[in-house]
């Protein structure tokens, strides 16, 4: 049975999660008669009686509006063509850079092999379109990254950047979080940068954990005790 | 009629002790392990992505693409690295097993891999496989309708028994031994996958899908209960 | 994105000029080795090794064969490396590639030409039968360093094996009952270790990410201060003077290594 938000359950494929009327199949689910059934492997959660699965697992959902960090792949006449995790690759033209940008020098822009944090603005059948006109997007010049399950990103992020501002205040670091599970970290140091990979790390292991975000705040001060 | 007695003692409808451990291969989207007695199989899942050669593509549904394969020193008799066609003909039949619950149609294009490596064999390899295989589908997010559960059911003279292991496979007395595999979504009474080698009756096989079905409901909740802990090594 | 960025790539690089990795190891540090022998039943030896999170899992199988005409009263080697698709999405169906091809034949030269198995003891009748070792390493999760863990899991697979019996009469091995003696072996262990040269750095026990942006790398196998064979790897080149800098490397690293497997094995 599915429990309450606080308190949601694992389940599996086929698994009923619950029983009853007025229940409604929300994502990942299927109504057969009276019983809402689990179709993929993840959390339950029901709100209003509109029930859906919450994945722990699986390769990257792609959706518009996403922010996510990606690697030139390809170079074409009009653009870049990113891999950003997905099975389909995809494009950014030289349109949705925020400026000029001469059909001879997109290699000065991005290469093949650069990382660039970037936005999806559509998605549709003949692949993934992406921006990097807003502030924040663009190509990653120092750094490092980090590679969570994207599943996870939720709770890295925290309920209106919580976590990750406790992270980035803690460390000192930039960090950047992309929905594809690729991570972002620039310090300036070394050190820093590898607290702040130790920290995304601690979060990750222990996402389903409740009052996560104290225990975060106790891991910083006992990390941070212990350096002194 | 003489009743047989199993040589490990077995009740006729027991199964060897099992374990299920699900994530045990952390490069892939999800991976599981499953065990009869001394039968060992691990399977991990790679995908959905983009297939290779794009001729093989089919812009309709995705490809669910099984691999199976018995290491070198999983049995007495060394086994020269390679495919042979019993492993090629295994790796279909699994595909079989698990496409019905596969949502396939998800994934234009695209395609899963599964792995399986069987790394110690005492009889029912193929049936260790598969329910590794579910495990790790359901572990790698895919889309699923159910998982699958598979076991084997014999026929020792006359008599049917669950899970049979290399000496059953073996049995030479009356008429001999019947090898039946046998795989079925888990949470309904459907028949994704059946083989067999042997000497039986139609109501003998009516009688020994039956007792499959019955056995494979153990072996659901302990895939069951090993998707719900990953990382324990789960008994049953 | 399967390969590891540029991006990745140069902080690597300004973590290793300063004396650090991601996983704050030091350069010539070792990753948490764990192993365990007789895992597998029906091999005469086995171990599984885990290198950080890089598994593999070796088995010692034996047969009895005729000898080569060349060495009529030795015993053979077959050393075989399987880099499976369950372990990597890097790794392909099909028949070995040249890195798996590469990993058993180094190992092959790591066992074999340190003499660590008395091949003349494992004669059972001069010029007519004697026993062929096959070890076979298979990959179960690739994050780096395949070779090393291949290496130690195949001299952890040796201590553990014993001789299967061997029927005179029927001239056939007769598996699943042991002979109760073990598997001739000299007491050293010879390993094989790694060196990988990222800019004007060298380190020992590389992930994968590491692996991805050295660009040369230098294999030894030795026991004891006698190095008995070695290679050097990939396509960019050394300095004499850094060639002399990886000898005393993996000389240094091999005491440490050995004497972790040791403990590890008792």
């Amino acid at each position: 049975m599915a429990k309450e938000e606080s308190n949601r359950e694992i389940v599996i494929p086929g698994e009923i999660v619950v029983s009853g009327e007025d229940y409604l199949p929300g994502e990942g689910t299927e109504k057969k008669g009276k019983d809402i059934v689990a179709m993929r492997y993840g959390l339950a959660e029901e709100v209003n009686k509109l029930v859906k699965i919450i994945p722990l697992s699986g390769v990257y959902q792609p959706r518009r509006g996403n922010v996510v960090i990606g690697r030139v792949e390809n170079l074409t006449f009009n653009g870049w063509v990113i891999d950003i995790g997905t099975a389909e690759n995809a494009f950014l033209p030289l349109t949705e850079v925020p400026r000029y940008v001469n059909k001879n020098e997109l290699d000065e822009v991005m290469d093949i092999g650069d990382l660039s944090v970037v936005k999806i603005w559509n998605i549709n059948k003949r692949g993934i379109d992406l921006s990097i006109k807003s502030r924040g997007l663009g190509r990653i010049d120092e750094g490092m990254i980090i590679k969570v399950n994207p599943n996870k990103v939720p709770r890295i992020i925290g309920k209106e950047g919580s976590m990750i501002n406790l992270i980035k205040d803690n460390t000192g670091c930039n960090i950047t979080v992309g929905q594809n599970g690729y991570v972002w970290v620039n310090g300036d140091s070394v050190e820093k940068e590898l607290f702040a990979k130790k920290a995304i790390t601690f979060v990750t292991e222990k996402s389903f954990v409740s009052g996560l975000t104290e225990k975060v705040e106790e891991w910083f001060k006992k990390e941070k005790g212990d350096k002194k | 009629m003489a009743q047989i007695k199993r040589p490990d003692g077995r009740k006729f409808e027991e199964a060897r002790p099992m374990k299920a451990k699900v994530g045990i291969v952390p490069n892939a989207n999800g991976s599981a392990m499953f065990s009869f007695g001394d039968t060992i199989a691990i399977a991990a899942v790679y995908g959905p992505k983009k297939m290779h050669p794009q001729h093989s593509q089919n812009p309709e549904k995705g490809t669910l693409r099984c691999n199976y394969n018995m290491i070198s020193f999983s049995v007495n008799d060394r086994i020269r690295p390679g495919t042979s066609r019993r492993s090629t003909e295994i790796s279909k039949v699994t595909e079989w097993a698990l496409e019905p619950v596969v949502m396939i149609d998800n994934f234009p294009s695209m395609v899963i891999d599964v792995h399986i490596q069987i790394l110690q064999a005492n009889a029912s390899t193929r049936c260790a496989g598969i329910n590794a295989a579910a495990m790790a589908l359901a572990h790698a997010g895919i889309p699923m309708r159910d998982l699958v559960s598979s076991v084997s059911v014999g026929k020792l003279d006359k008599t049917l028994v669950v899970d049979v292991n290399k000496y059953e496979e073996d049995w030479e007395d009356g008429e001999g031994a019947t090898d039946i595999a046998m795989s079925f979504s888990s949470n309904n009474d459907e028949l994704n996958h059946i083989q067999l080698d042997g000497h039986i009756t139609s109501k003998e096989l009516k009688e020994a899908v039956k007792m499959g079905r019955e056995a494979t409901k153990k072996i659901y909740e302990l895939q069951k209960k090993a998707l719900k802990n990953v990382g324990e090594e789960i008994e049953g | 994105m399967n390969e590891t960025s540029n991006l990745t790539g140069e902080r690597i690089k300004k973590y290793l000029s300063e004396g650090k990795r991601f996983d704050g190891r030091a350069l010539d540090e070792f990753r948490n080795l764990e192993i365990e022998t007789g895992i597998s039943k029906n091999a005469e030896g086995s171990a599984r090794v885990k290198l950080g999170n890089t598994e593999v899992l070796v088995g010692i199988k034996m047969d009895a064969s005729t000898p080569y005409p060349d060495s009529p009263d030795k015993g053979n080697l077959m050393v075989t490396a399987e880099l499976t698709p369950l372990s990597s999405p890097r790794f392909e169906l099909g028949p070995p590639k040249f890195p798996a091809i590469e990993v058993g034949r180094i190992i092959d030269r790591v066992i074999r030409e340190s003499k660590f198995i008395e091949l003349k003891k494992l004669c059972i009748k001069e010029g007519e039968k004697v026993w062929t070792v096959f070890i076979d390493i298979y990959s179960i999760n690739d994050d780096g360093n395949l070779l090393d863990a291949a290496g130690i899991g195949a001299v952890a697979a040796l201590r553990n094996a014993k001789i299967p019996k061997y029927d005179e009469k029927t001239e056939k091995v007769v598996y699943g009952e042991s002979s109760g003696k073990a598997v001739p072996l000299k007491k050293e262990l010879p390993l094989s270790i790694t060196a990988h040269k990222i800019e004007n750095n060298w380190i020992i026990d590389p992930t994968r990410q590491e692996e991805d942006i050295s660009q040369a790398r230098v294999a030894i196998g030795q026991a004891s201060g006698i190095i008995s064979s070695m290679q050097k790897g990939d396509n960019g080149p050394i300095t004499i003077k850094e060639f002399d800098e990886v000898l005393d490397l993996i000389e240094k690293t091999y005491n440490s290594l050995s004497s972790s497997i040791e403990k590890i094995l008792k």
